[in-house]
């Protein structure tokens, strides 16, 4: 084999590019041609999709996004814990990207991406890669398997199920609460804050319980938490436990599982070995994969500090980290994801533009909890920029519901139909 | 006499555009605070769920809802805990910017 001029210009290149940045490669060709100024966002949650809208919106639709997506459909997790109580399916919950493609002029790449050199700006695919401006990074949360022993992903996948991730593993545990007998045992592993959904596992466990009262109803609901008390809506929840499903919830503080024993159904925690009917276990989380790869995945291994004017890394110039993944005493939750999002997006939009962000940021989180079919309870807080602490920080004034009504369950089904039109629609 | 008015004017407006500028970037920051209201009340205010719609809601009304809302005079389940986070010029902020929003059918 004969090497002529240009493959060796091509190497040459290629041996350069490694030498900038090493162990990337520049894989492929540039799957869209990039004419102007390019957004590049990875991950369509809540958070990536919201801020592709904004950002096409709120340029004029001048700035080009490509929204990088692994699955074809959006599937709500707030509120799939309601599939579990029976009073929504999972199709409820889903919901196409097609209004971004078509109202907003997203352009939707549905792909997994395998690296990413932030010096070269550059989103490494399977099938070539996407040059950008800025890059948003939208991971969601990854699970840590490895601080369970026993535990993985596969057997999340295929008989204890986290359904932390709002799809095929919600189904699936709605499907082993269906074929537990009566007088079993239903146990949640909760891991340390922060995770996701700071009261989802504590809505969940009202969710089955719920499921339970009406089917089974000498079965028990067990939280094996490893924070010392109720992280969220504390008095809320146990009202809910001892008024609505009296005798059925048992919660257990300081109770991390360590250890899983898969076939038998045991949960291991420093104390007890806790035998399950249907086993749980929601396992500690960091940063999606995605952020690892962008190399904007803070000290601790887990999450991601950022400026909270821009959402700019700390870490990388040009990338941009919104919702879970990222560092801050906020809660981790789909509404909060959007409101960062739109912040991020008007700081990128300006950016671009030579413009400098808006200094005084303040948004918002407003979270519903089901503690039935019809009840809701929620928690709702301003959070604004501190320039001292460089710091979002909670205002004044907010809280959570005085009491669970049917009132605020009818609010919380408006709020999960008008969000998913803001962030989609 | 006409036209040195006309050019008159025409100066005014001309050292009024710095102003509209400023204006504009204000508006900016409105138009982010106004964001996280969207989860609830709709892209710009507008929505098809049931929640009251904010787009092209008149002035003086928002701003005494949210006040009261901050005061507790006006019973809520969850705007007290909004309406508190903010200030009285936030809320006119707030409302100027929902008042200039056409209600979208699509929403």
């Amino acid at each position: 084999m004969s090497i002529n001029r240009r493959d060796f210009l091509k190497m040459t290149v290629a041996g350069i590019a490694v030498g900038a940045f090493p162990g990337i490669a520049i894989a492929g060709s540039e799957l869209l041609k990039k004419k102007g100024q390019r957004v590049v966002i990875v991950g369509g949650g809540f958070g990536g999709a919201t801020a592709a809208k904004y950002i096409r919106d709120w340029s004029k639709n001048k700035i080009e996004v490509v929204l990088i997506e692994r699955n074809a459909m959006f599937i709500s997790c707030p509120m799939s814990n309601t599939v579990l109580g029976g009073s929504r399916t999972i199709n409820d919950l889903t919901r196409s990207y097609d209004a971004l493609k078509k109202k907003h002029g997203v352009k939707l790449v549905q792909g997994e991406v395998t690296a990413i050199d932030p010096e070269k700006q550059t989103v490494m695919l399977a099938n070539g890669h996407l040059s950008y401006d800025r890059l948003i990074v939208a991971p969601g949360v990854d699970f840590m398997f490895d601080q369970i022993e026993g535990l993985d992903a596969k057997v999340a996948d295929t008989s204890i199920p986290h359904a932390w991730k709002a799809g095929t593993q919600t189904v699936a545990l709605r499907k082993q609460m269906e074929s537990m007998v009566d007088g079993g045992v239903f146990a949640i592993s909760i891991p340390k804050a922060p995770y996701r959904c700071p009261p989802g596992p504590y809505e969940r466990a009202c969710q089955v319980a719920h499921y339970l009262k009406n089917n089974k109803p000498k079965s028990k609901v067990l939280i094996l938490d490893a924070n010392p008390d109720i992280t969220s809506k504390k008095g809320l929840f146990m009202a809910a436990w001892n008024e609505l499903y009296p005798g059925m919830v048992e919660y257990r503080p300081n109770a991390a599982v360590l250890k899983v024993d898969v076939a038998g159904k045991i949960a291991k925690t420093e104390f007890d070995d806790v035998k399950a009917d249907v086993l749980n276990i929601i396992p500690p989380m960091k940063a999606g994969a995605v952020a690892s790869m962008a190399g904007v995945v803070g000290a601790d291994g887990r999450w991601c500090a950022v400026d909270f004017i821009t959402y700019e890394s700390k870490v990388h110039k040009n990338i941009h980290v919104i919702g879970d993944a990222v560092a801050a005493a906020l809660p981790k939750s789909g509404h909060m994801a959007t409101s960062q999002a739109k912040i991020c997006a008007a700081a990128v939009v300006e950016m671009l533009q030579g413009k400098s962000p808006d200094q005084n940021p303040a948004i918002v989180n407003t979270c519903y909890s089901m503690v039935s079919n019809t009840e809701a309870v929620h928690v709702a807080n301003v959070f604004r920029f501190n320039t001292e602490k460089q710091a979002m920080v909670s205002a004044d004034g907010g809280g959570v519901s005085g009491k669970r009504s049917a009132e605020e369950g009818a609010f919380a089904n408006f709020w999960l139909n008008t969000i998913l039109d803001d962030v989609l629609g | 006499m006409k036209k040195r008015i006309i050019f008159a004017l025409t100066c005014a407006v001309a050292m009024a555009l710095p102003v509209f500028d400023a204006q504009a970037e204000v508006d900016k920051h409105a138009r982010n605070l106004a964001g996280s209201c969207a989860a609830c009340h709709g892209t710009n205010g507008s929505n098809k769920s049931g929640m009251p719609i904010l787009a092209g809601m008149d002035k003086a009304l928002f701003v005494t809802a949210l006040k009261e809302f901050k005061s507790g005079a006006r019973p809520a389940t969850v705007m007290q805990h909004h309406a508190k986070g903010y200030t009285d010029e936030e809320f006119e902020l707030l409302a100027d910017f929902f008042a200039a929003q056409k209600i979208s059918k699509k929403h």
